[in-house]
């Protein structure tokens, strides 16, 4: 006989789904089954189950060949590199629980390291465009009762976020929204027709890296004023039936991705884009959202937040916060050789961030945390495996509408693998020792 | 990409470029040809296959992934953010490339053999 766990929080992508009921062995040992998850969701419960799931620490010679060492070894390495480094950066964050975020961080401010997190590489740019022109936002849950007006901007959550349609923003039926999607209407703006696009009322194909015109053009659009035939590739109708749909919502909501946040005009498009929905409130009520990646990146610009006052990229180098994207962010410093060390955890930078750094990191002694295999753990020289966050451990996650939900443990980590707050904690204690302080 | 970056389902899913039709004809091949993608800030072998998510004439895909990342621009224009989309690339029939896996790949241009 298995045991089924309900109420389990995917942790996956930004929609922390809470809903998930998991089967497991009578000894807690074994994970059988995922109930309700998406299938991305779903594969990371697995994954932990996988036969050829490392969980010794390896360490690269020159060569590249790795070797087993001791979890000791690990910490030693890893305490000695932070605090032998003059700027240290700490990179990721995204992928791990608050409580090891907030251990991390002391750390950080003991040895004098850069910390950044994967908003470096998403909503970063967001992240600064809330703070030039302020945000009207709203919970999920306020989606799912009242918006009638859903706009996806470069964002295609039919992959990225599977179940936020079903649970959110389109399918239910919620104490407003008794209809369901009958009763709402569903705008994308994507230069692909993606899935997302192929479910909308209107689907707007924008010409790549127009964003910021097009935003602009609906503002004017909204307020009645005259708009040229076409504006990047949009015909004006189109653009003015959009606006006057908007305006007719009870509640509209603008979820926004990649789409806009790395094109060329970055952090100019989501000004704008808060802008608009700005304007759609002398009209109705309107709010935005940014659609947020891994599970807790939320929940690292939070703790940031509340610890040293800026959401990514600060820079503890100088033994206060600083914090300066263009000079304290990863890509910027890598790029510049500004940095002497590297510690990657909850993320892989291998993956996502341009070859140009990535070759960097692996000149550069460094850490990589993770419980995959990955193109960071393959280029940094020591890969310290744990266990996974949400499965293996609870702890504090932050949705991407910032609520914080605390997750589940249901299964235990396979023998001798640490969580990612206890490792932190150990080279916590080991750097207190090398420093002297008490 | 849960199931593992270093298994070939991730190669199929990143290592890939989306084109169209239309595009295809342009280059003379057929779908699912290894094609050589270069752009001002580097180059890298992957598989063109038909859009999944098109039309798009001109415009063509590759998933976030270390193969975009062999020539997307670094530039962040003071911003932290690298330039990720938006990069003008050239494509080229390339059938005897083979396309690495990421681990490979990273690994290779990272000591700069490819
Ligand atoms: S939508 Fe996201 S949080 Fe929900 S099950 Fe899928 S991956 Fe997990």
């Amino acid at each position: 006989m298995a045991k089924i766990i309900s109420d389990v929080v995917c942790p996956f992508c930004g929609t922390l789904c809470d809903d998930l009921e998991v089967k497991v062995s009578d000894d807690g040992k074994e994970l059988l089954e995922v109930y309700n998850a998406c299938v991305i969701g779903t594969e990371k419960f697995l994954h932990s189950q996988a036969e050829d799931r490392l969980t010794v620490p390896q360490m690269q010679d020159e060569e590249g060949n790795s070797k087993d060492v001791s979890v000791d070894d690990a910490v030693e390495y890893t305490a000695q590199m932070l605090c032998n480094a003059k700027k240290p950066l700490m990179y990721g964050w995204s992928s791990t629980n608050c409580e090891a975020q907030s251990v991390g961080h002391e750390i950080a401010e003991l040895v004098g390291a850069v910390v950044d997190n994967t908003a470096t590489v998403c909503h970063g740019t967001t992240l600064i465009a809330l703070q030039d022109v302020g945000v009207p936002s709203c919970t999920l849950g306020e989606v799912k009762n009242r918006a009638d007006r859903i706009v996806f901007w470069g964002c295609n959550p039919a992959h990225a976020h599977p179940r936020h349609m079903s649970r959110y923003s389109i399918f239910p039926r919620g104490f407003f929204t008794g209809k369901g999607h009958k009763a709402r209407k569903m705008v994308v703006v994507d230069p692909r027709s993606t899935d997302t696009a192929k479910m909308a009322d209107l689907h707007m194909q924008i010409e790549q890296g127009r964003d910021y015109e097009l935003l602009s053009a609906l503002r004017v659009a909204v307020r009645g004023n005259p708009l040229p035939e076409t504006v990047a590739g949009i015909p004006r109708e189109t653009i003015q039936e959009v606006a006057e749909t908007l305006k007719s919502g009870r509640f509209v909501i603008i979820f926004f991705g990649m789409g806009v946040t790395q094109s060329l005009s970055k952090n100019h498009n989501i000004d704008m884009a808060i802008s608009l929905t700005r304007d759609l409130n002398d009209y109705t009520k309107a709010a935005i959202m940014p659609m947020r990646g891994h599970y807790n990146v939320t929940g690292s610009g939070q703790v940031l937040g509340w610890q040293f006052g800026y959401p990514f990229c600060v820079d503890l180098s100088r033994g206060f916060a600083r914090y300066n994207p263009g000079d304290s962010t990863s890509n910027d410093l890598l790029r510049r050789g500004e940095v002497d060390a590297i510690f990657v955890l909850g993320s892989d930078p291998g993956a996502h961030f341009p070859i140009s750094s990535v070759k960097k990191i692996a000149k550069l002694p460094s850490v990589c945390v993770d419980p995959h295999i990955t193109p960071t753990s393959a280029v940094c020289k020591l890969h310290m495996p744990v266990a996974f966050v949400g499965v293996e451990e609870g702890g504090c996650a932050y949705r991407m509408d910032n609520v914080p939900i605390e997750t589940r443990k249901v299964i235990d980590a396979p023998e001798g693998v640490l969580s990612d707050e206890e490792f932190l904690k150990r080279v916590l204690t080991r750097v207190k020792e090398i420093k002297g302080v008490a | 990409m849960e199931a593992g970056k270093e298994k070939p389902a991730y190669t199929k899913a990143c290592g890939i470029i989306e084109m169209d039709d239309a595009d295809f004809k342009r280059l003379g091949a057929w779908r699912n040809t290894n094609v050589r993608v270069t752009s001002e800030y580097g180059s890298v072998v992957v598989k063109a296959i038909q859009t999944t998510q098109g039309p798009h004439p001109g415009l063509a895909f590759i998933p976030m992934g270390p193969w975009a990342n062999m020539v997307i621009s670094p530039n962040t224009y003071s911003t932290g953010m690298p330039t990720f989309k938006g990069v003008p690339v050239k494509v080229e029939v390339a059938e005897d490339e083979p396309v690495l896996n990421s681990l490979e790949l990273v690994r290779k241009a990272c000591k700069g053999e490819i």
